[in-house]
């Protein structure tokens, strides 16, 4: 038992001086045009990242990062991974950058250099479609709330448990999220605007009922001080297609303007 | 160093955490057990009625994944009950008990079985031949045998539960892991918080297992 401790702590110890050394040992500058650079992304936040029906990874943030890479001309390789999971990639350098409909914080700006803002965001409430009693977030007192961990709808949501007396459940993925709500254990779920309207709109069976709440911006994210140049590329080739009108054909690809 | 403040930060988390994994895990073996014996008692009955159902019930549950089956118990009965006009819902925490006490119950059904396989037939006969009826004959003479001689498994199948229990926080019980991503989600530090959960369950499955010997040891002939 002893022996086995000992191993443990030297094990944690490795561990611990090994996390110490990644800051240190930066990387040489990479030729911009040999590199692969590998992003990461959700697996479902339509309609920013989702896979169509044959498939394919489609959506804005997809589709913006291919208009930039051909204007600036670097090969990347895509990776779904899940919010949480494409984050961590990105922190243990599996990945080079993150593209996932990531709003702009100043808690994640302490970890990650964002690009320029691409798309202005906020978040709503939604209810179950057949649900007619909650209105406001008055109405949600005493009830249970369904948020995705770490979106800005879930820190929205903790801004105002408290003044309208709400308990909050946790979910890694917005269909569960969705589902929770349509089975009546939450009454109400918090969501990017874009996604919930475009989760409605493909029937997903909640409806909402308050206004956007006016929120942060999407960006682009590094680790702090990593990949500069993919950084710049990027910001590079999105005041590119903002100029030359790619962008917005895409915005109105996915997102109706109401 | 970022682990050690991430500790302080996250510990009492966890801690809230470590409760609800500890009740989870703790209701769900004492029902699973329970289910299991049942199971394993209809498999070896000679009534093919009860034979099948046992078969069926183990085929189910080792034949899909407990993702599935979280999330079944969790949103697809209920729905289906909402459907046929009844207003079923679980919460989180009776959806995991519930999971991980068909889950487990299968398991240990089978574990029992190939227990009560391994007593020698001879202890059985001779139990008879003594005038008890076949039910005393496995109550008196095989099981205490049969417990004994799967013991080394069903330690096994506890600590294998004790983890599963961590895939409940996917339909929001507010376990170890629960807390664990929530945290992660606002600090995005993973990587930190990660290490202090896997050091959480292998403190409670060294508990476990210390536990388990002492009972291993106690029940040596």
């Amino acid at each position: 038992m002893k022996r086995m401790l000992g191993l443990l702590l030297v094990l944690l110890l490795s561990v611990g001086v090994l996390a110490g050394c990644g800051g240190g040992t930066e990387k040489a500058a990479p030729e911009a045009n040999a590199t692969v650079y590998k992003i990461a992304t959700d697996t479902t936040f339509a309609p920013f990242e989702f896979q169509n029906d044959a498939g394919k990874y489609v959506g804005v943030d997809i589709d913006i990062l291919a208009a930039i890479a051909a204007d600036q001309g670097f090969k990347y390789e895509l990776s779904p991974l899940g919010f949480n999971a494409a984050v961590a990639a990105l922190e243990s350098n599996q990945a080079d950058g993150v593209i996932a409909g990531m709003s702009i914080t100043a808690e994640r700006q302490k970890k990650y250099d964002f690009s320029a803002p691409y798309y202005d965001s906020g978040v709503v409430m939604a209810v179950s479609a057949a649900n007619d009693t909650i209105k406001s977030y008055k109405d949600l007192a005493g009830k249970k709330v369904a948020v995705k961990t770490g979106t800005e709808g879930a820190t929205f949501a903790e801004s105002i448990k408290d003044a309208n007396g709400f308990e909050l459940v946790y979910f890694d993925e917005s269909p569960m999220m969705y589902e929770d709500v349509k089975t009546g254990n939450s009454v109400a779920c918090f969501e990017d605007y874009p996604v919930m309207g475009y989760g409605i709109s493909q029937g997903n069976g909640l409806k909402m009922v308050t206004d956007m709440e006016k929120g942060s911006s999407y960006g682009f994210a590094v680790l702090k001080g990593k990949n500069q140049d993919l950084l710049k590329m990027f910001d590079a080739g999105l005041k590119n297609i903002k100029a030359n009108g790619k962008y917005q054909e895409i915005l109105d690809k996915y997102i109706s303007a109401k | 160093m970022e682990l050690g403040r991430v500790f302080v930060e996250v510990n009492p988390l966890l801690f809230n955490g470590l409760w609800i994994t500890v009740e989870v895990t703790f209701l769900s073996l004492l029902l699973a057990f329970i289910l299991g014996l049942c199971s394993c008692f209809m498999g070896l009955s000679d009534k093919a009625p009860l034979q099948w159902i046992s078969k069926m019930y183990v085929w189910l549950i080792r034949g899909t994944p407990l993702l599935v089956q979280v999330f079944y118990v969790y949103f697809a009965i209920p729905q289906l009950f909402q459907f046929l006009g009844f207003d079923l819902r679980f919460t989180p925490f009776s959806a995991g008990v519930i999971t991980l006490t068909l889950n487990a119950g299968a398991y240990m059904s089978e574990i029992f079985r190939g227990a009560i396989n391994a007593v020698n037939p001879g202890q059985m006969e001779a139990a008879r031949s003594l005038g008890l009826s076949k039910w005393q004959a496995m109550r008196r003479v095989v099981l205490p045998q049969a417990l004994r001689i799967c013991l080394p498994s069903l330690v096994n199948q506890f600590i294998i539960t004790l983890k599963d229990s961590s895939l409940i926080s996917v339909i929001g019980l507010a376990d170890i892991m629960y807390q664990a991503k929530i945290y992660v989600g606002r600090s995005m530090e993973s990587f930190a918080t990660y290490t202090w959960v896997a050091l959480f369950y292998l403190v409670l499955i060294a508990v476990l297992t210390k536990l388990a010997n002492t009972v291993e040891r106690r029940t040596q002939i």
